[in-house]
């Protein structure tokens, strides 16, 4: 069972490595293949034609924010319900009405973003 | 195992999966662009081989040997590893997935877990390309891509709990993660007739994860002139496409594991080895061929829509799922009130977008969103 498990997880790494090596390998290739010749004009941001006006490193509106927090409240809930979407009939019916209560809390937790009017991209 | 060691075994096969890999996005990309031009009335690549068929080589010689600018004030490592970033998850995703009962990787016992874990890091590719290319566009677009694909991952993820909670195997009765198991579990009846909410939610959010039309907000020419991406240029910006394109070939596979039955048979279990890849074959180009022809018949959604959509109408249906699923486990009600509760619960979810989408269309756009900015 032990030994399963790494020969599964060394398929992962190997994975990984294979993945950085067919990315950087395509970079290679382009940098060997590929003409260079720097010019001012050519380094320039593109700002469709025009030159760049002001800062680029503009500010975003808050409410992505608000996503991001709503975001990880809901993906937290997703890291709980996988271990229990594999067990809950095994321990019975109170492990499915707590879930329930907890999706419940969090419901109502969307309900009340819903009305406060976060989720309105005004 | 192909070979007794594990590094030499996985090696063997990612290095298929390596190789098939472009190999397959340069046939999607001359397959979708024949598919665009029949969908238009004209013909597509006609100029390189025999009705264009080598037209996807051409484009790789030509972005190999285009030079990658890099803009001065860019921030240098943000920019240059963000297609690493972006790409590398997705070729993570492929060691756990299996094409037929024997032609996989690796089948991971956590595999669905691996994969929709290891496909979220993307994400942190796009903000990356945004922030570092110092492009008023890109970090928009890197914004609206952040929204855009956390938002949708959550109804994605659930929807794929649902399943992983009503898989049945013999051995550990109900509930599994592992993808085989998944796929064994549907010999009967394939889980889009038991969970066709779960089926709609799932490829709707998948949609969405794969930033496509209508919901190619975080590229959208007209709006972010390609978003994340405008700033890279030959083989560094052909990583982004060859992500966008894997990842389509990754969601399709998923969605006719999770809800086609995979290599079975529509409707019975236990086809031969060489009707599997066949098969798989089918129902995978089935929903690669349903995100080509969306992409030229639906218009792009507005990005307020977009999220009130994800987060007003797929997000509670999801978890209304669950719950009726672990309902119907827990009192150990037969099958089919699972196929017609989520029927009911699916045609009230269609109906809700129906309306939310003929009200958008009778009223006017609010002024406020026609200010400079406030759509951003």
């Amino acid at each position: 069972m032990i030994q399963d498990l790494f020969a599964d997880y060394v398929a992962v790494l190997i994975a990984a490595i294979l993945g950085f090596l067919l990315v950087g390998g395509a970079l290679m290739g382009n940098y060997i293949l590929a003409p260079r010749q720097a010019s001012r004009a050519k380094s320039l941001t593109y700002e469709c034609g025009m030159l760049p006006i002001g800062r680029s490193r503009t500010q975003v509106h808050f409410r992505y924010y608000l996503f991001a927090i709503l975001f990880l409240i809901f993906d937290i809930e997703a890291v709980f319900l996988f271990p229990w979407a594999v067990t809950f009939l095994d321990i019975g019916k109170a492990a499915f009405y707590e879930m329930l209560f907890f999706i419940l809390i969090l419901g109502f937790g969307l309900l009340y973003a819903w009305k406060k009017g976060v989720l309105r991209w005004k | 195992m192909i070979a007794d060691n594990a590094w030499l075994d996985g090696l063997i096969r990612m290095g298929a999966i390596a190789l098939a890999m472009p190999l397959s996005v340069i046939i999607l990309t001359y397959l979708e662009r024949k598919i665009s031009g029949r969908l238009q009335q004209r013909l597509g690549p006609m100029r390189v081989g025999p009705y264009g068929i080598l037209q996807g080589l051409a484009d790789t010689i030509k972005l190999l040997t285009k030079e990658d600018l890099r803009p001065q004030t860019a921030d240098r490592w943000t920019f240059e590893l963000a297609p690493f970033a972006v790409m590398v998850p997705v070729f993570l995703a492929f060691v756990t997935l299996p094409f037929t009962a024997d032609l996989f990787v690796r089948n991971l016992e956590l595999g669905l877990f691996f994969i929709i874990a290891v496909s979220g890091v993307s994400i942190v590719g796009f903000v990356m390309a945004g922030w570092g290319s110092d492009n008023k566009y890109a970090l928009l677009g890197g914004a609206r891509a952040a929204a855009q694909l956390i938002s949708y991952e959550i109804p994605l993820v659930l929807a794929v709990v649902a399943v992983a909670m009503i898989a049945y195997t013999p051995e550990a009765g109900r509930g599994s993660l592992n993808l085989v198991e998944i796929v064994d579990g549907q010999g009967r009846v394939p889980f889009i007739v038991w969970q066709p909410l779960a089926f709609f939610i799932f490829l709707v959010a998948g949609l969405a994860e794969l930033y496509r039309q209508p919901f190619d907000i975080p590229v959208a020419e007209s709006e972010v002139v390609g978003g994340p991406f405008i700033e890279y240029s030959g083989i560094r910006w052909s990583m982004f496409q060859m992500a966008e394109f894997v990842s389509m070939v990754l969601i399709s596979v998923l969605a006719s594991l999770l809800f086609l039955g995979g290599w079975n048979w529509p409707l019975g279990n236990g086809a031969g080895i060489a009707l599997q890849v066949p098969l798989i074959f089918v129902k995978t180009s089935f929903f690669i061929l349903l995100f080509i022809w969306l992409r030229f018949s639906l218009p792009r959604l507005r990005i307020d829509q977009m999220m009130q959509f994800c987060w007003q109408v797929l997000l509670p249906f999801a978890l209304l799922q669950i719950i009726i699923n672990g309902w119907v486990l827990v009192y150990g009600w037969p099958d089919w009130t699972l196929g017609v509760s989520s029927g009911a619960l699916t045609l009230v979810a269609g109906y809700l977008t129906y309306r939310a989408a003929r009200q958008a269309a009778e009223q006017p756009v609010s002024p406020r969103l026609h200010r400079v900015g406030s759509v951003m």
